[in-house]
């Protein structure tokens, strides 16, 4: 076989393609100087996709149109994060004006690129006082390091679904309030069914359950994650001790997690009738405001209410917090319309008749405080608990990256590793885990 | 004035123009993305502010401070490694069985080939249902038979197995070209074989064998390089078996359970267009096509011994 010749053209081919490359990674860049009075045609990319929101959010930008007859918005739905990235980077005419994100978790990175424009000189020139707007544990979440790249558009807050005539049977006056309580709680509705297995479970610890991530239920202890310098500190944060014992407590209490992790895998998909929570194999459920809805379109068989999930006993004064995230808007740094569509983000973001509206539609939590006062908004005291719970200063959300969340992806497989009962020295392994977590935050900075 | 060009010029001319169409293709959709990811894996890119060379260090992020690399590494070998080899032999001996049926064997292509038509996403998801280890049919058949069930997708153990079992369901591409190679060994060969007095397998190891060795070549090499790209499967598989939801706000490491079923190729996924770190993607990628190089040369190194051997 010849052996490989390295032609003299391929490392001026290398160099001709480092040269087109550096010049094509080059994002297009808009302008703010546009005049939102004269007739404009602006793109909207969204994340909704039934045709229940799609309506709600044609119906939303049909009552723009009416206050902006000038404007007229082209949306566009179902369409993904990686989606409006790569569309974003490469701009153009076809590239969206207004875009949004189902998660909080590129924020940082949406911010710290400056690929989605900073909204507070557009706030500044119309009048906007985000202080009295939105609540602030939503206002940290849409934004990175005092660049607000992005609003809160409608939020979604995390309670406790439980199971009424499950606690009249087994004599439980109200939901618990502490995790000492929680876990007595959990333990007397767990009902078993022979060796290993289970006809109905008090509170499904596990972290793999539904909507259970860790991050869901550490909200309770206020975690902090970084330090001022931006690096990871769980493991010297004495509540992430406090919080992986807590979840060991909470399975021990109703057989361990290797019966309940054989029980888990007995579950129908959660968006199915084949809910846990529904076919009553569960009895306390850690859910977001969409479940209720849900319950009674499904017409749950059972009596059920709401409450806020249970938090540390030694910090009882917090109780009603819980963990907060929702879907988030901005201007893309693209487009040639910024104030055109700024009109629209300022409009679906902090316009109350509109918040109230579209909430009521989709079934959301409201994001701003004139539309949680607001008399028009939906007045189902379950669907009623979740407001509580945003407007509670001791909610929490998670704080933005630079990475898309990897550190709570990482939270994520560290916990499985603990739960399983795989990690034996928890001070070492969160060490290890924060320097990885620093080690990813790192490779992503510029 | 005509060009002049001397007939060595001229023939060579007129092969690159007949070449041209590949090399159009071969440029753009090979050479420049090559070269691409060579000269990212060297930049810190995120794929919105221009790049910015940062030498080695997407290089040692990814072999010293991502944990995750290896393990991934180790589940897409052992897939290369045991996926290929069990479907090659699965693909042969069906090619045989069904190459010999005198009756049906129609029935049999069809009903062993229409599986491969079932998309990867609802196949993986049948599957998965199928070998639920809580509710499944299958678990249930073998418990109905004394025989507890082992807990398939859902144990690190098992996992990759299961993976292998849901390749070979869908086993009819490999079935097809084994039997046109199998067809296509000449019969007379077979004939002198018994006149010698050849058994069953003295006939497949001195004519069948040699005869299809081209053809079991092809199908290791094509495997091993789909193999290496091992992605949707093992997402959907572990996505679906670990229950966990992923919706709006949520975020969770592919490769459940205990990243068994984690490949490199989720691994570039989720660090160039989640995590928007393009250089430590880039580096993943040359990773798996430098093992996948050195895997085909290997294999075609060996076809050539093979092949001489046989002149």
């Amino acid at each position: 076989m010849p052996r490989w010749r390295m032609p003299t053209c391929a490392s001026a081919a290398l160099a001709a393609a480092g040269l087109l490359l550096s010049g094509c990674a080059n994002p297009s860049v808009g302008s703010a100087n546009d005049d939102p009075t004269k007739p404009v045609t602006i793109k909207f990319w969204h994340g909704w996709a039934t045709p229940g929101e799609v309506k709600a959010v044609n119906d939303s930008i049909d009552r723009f149109e009416k206050l902006h007859p000038n404007i007229e918005v082209k949306a566009t739905g179902n369409v993904s994060d990686e989606t409006i990235n790569q569309a974003l980077r490469a701009g153009g005419d076809k590239a969206p004006d207004v875009v949004s994100s189902f998660t909080t978790n590129n924020v940082g990175q949406y911010c710290d690129s400056g690929m989605w424009a900073d909204l507070d000189p557009f706030m500044k020139k119309t009048g906007l006082d985000k202080h009295k707007t939105f609540p602030k544990t939503l206002l940290d979440y849409t934004s990175y390091r005092g660049n607000q790249c992005a609003l809160p558009l409608l939020a979604d807050a995390f309670g406790m679904y439980y199971n009424k005539d499950a606690f009249d049977e087994a004599g439980i006056e109200r939901p618990p309030r502490t995790m000492s309580e929680f876990e007595k709680v959990a333990k007397k509705l767990t009902v078993r069914s022979g060796k290993g297995s289970y006809k109905r479970v008090g509170f499904m610890p596990n972290f793999r359950f539904y909507q259970n991530s860790p991050d869901r239920l550490f909200a309770q202890w206020g975690p902090k994650y970084f330090d001022a310098d931006g690096d990871s500190r769980l493991a010297d944060d004495p509540s992430t001790y406090e919080f992986f014992r807590t979840a060991t407590r909470l399975a021990d209490a109703q057989g361990g997690f290797g019966d309940l992790e054989r029980f888990r895998m007995t579950f129908g998909d959660e968006m199915s009738s084949q809910n846990a929570f529904l076919t009553e194999k569960v009895a306390m459920h850690l859910d977001g405001e969409w479940r209720g809805l849900m319950l009674k379109d499904a017409k749950a068989k059972f009596n059920w209410d709401v409450a806020p999930l249970p938090v540390p006993d030694d910090q009882a004064e917090t109780y009603g917090r819980g963990f907060i995230t929702g879907t988030v808007a901005g201007i893309a740094h693209s487009s040639k319309h910024q104030n055109a569509a700024w009109e629209l983000v300022r409009f679906l973001t902090a316009d109350t008749q509109q918040v109230v509206h579209f909430a009521n539609a989709i079934h959301n939590v409201p994001s701003t405080f004139a539309a949680l006062k607001s008399p028009d908004l939906d007045a189902d005291p379950t669907f009623r608990t979740f407001f509580d719970i945003l407007e509670n200063k001791h909610s929490k959300a998670l704080p933005p990256s630079v990475n898309g969340g990897a550190y709570v992806v990482s939270l994520g497989d560290f916990s499985y590793g603990v739960e399983a009962g795989r990690t034996h020295d928890l001070r070492k392994g969160l060490k290890k885990l924060d320097e990885q977590i620093d080690a990813d935050t790192l490779q992503s900075k510029s | 004035m005509a060009l002049s060009l001397s007939n060595p010029a001229r023939r060579r001319l007129r092969t690159l123009g007949f070449l041209s169409p590949w090399l159009v293709g071969f440029s753009v959709f090979f050479a420049y993305p090559l070269i691409a990811t060579v000269y990212f894996s060297f930049m810190h890119y995120n794929q919105i502010k221009e790049p910015t060379f940062v030498g080695l260090r997407n290089w040692t992020y990814v072999f010293d401070q991502m944990p995750l690399f290896w393990p991934a590494l180790r589940n897409t070998l052992w897939l290369v490694v045991i996926m290929v080899a069990v479907r090659v032999v699965f693909g042969l001996s069906l090619g045989l069985l069904i190459t010999k049926i005198k009756t049906g064997a129609g029935f049999f292509r069809t009903a062993f080939y229409i599986p491969y038509l079932a998309p990867p996403v609802a196949a993986t998801v049948a599957f998965v249902f199928l070998l639920n280890p809580g509710s499944g049919p299958v678990n249930e058949i073998l418990g109905s038979m004394g025989i507890s069930g082992p807990n398939w997708f859902n144990d690190p153990d098992t996992a990759k197995p299961s993976l292998v079992l849901l390749s070979l369901w869908g086993i009819g591409d490999l079935m097809v070209i084994f039997m046109a190679a199998l067809l296509d060994v000449p019969k007379e060969q077979y004939e002198a074989a018994e006149l010698d007095g050849a058994g069953p397998w003295a006939k497949f190891r001195y004519v069948t064998w040699p005869s299809i060795t081209p053809i079991v070549m092809f199908a290791v090499v094509t495997g091993v390089v789909q193999t290496m790209q091992y992605y949707t499967q093992a997402l959907v598989a572990g996505k679906v078996a670990s229950g966990v939801n992923i919706g709006p706000g949520s975020v969770i490491q592919p490769g459940y359970p205990d990243h068994s079923t984690l490949t490199v190729p989720q691994l570039v996924y989720q660090m160039g267009f989640q995590n928007f770190n393009t250089g430590a993607a880039c580096v993943l990628s040359l990773v798996l096509f430098a093992i996948a190089m050195a895997v085909t040369m290997l294999l075609m190194r060996k076809r050539s011994g093979l092949l001489a051997a046989e002149d």
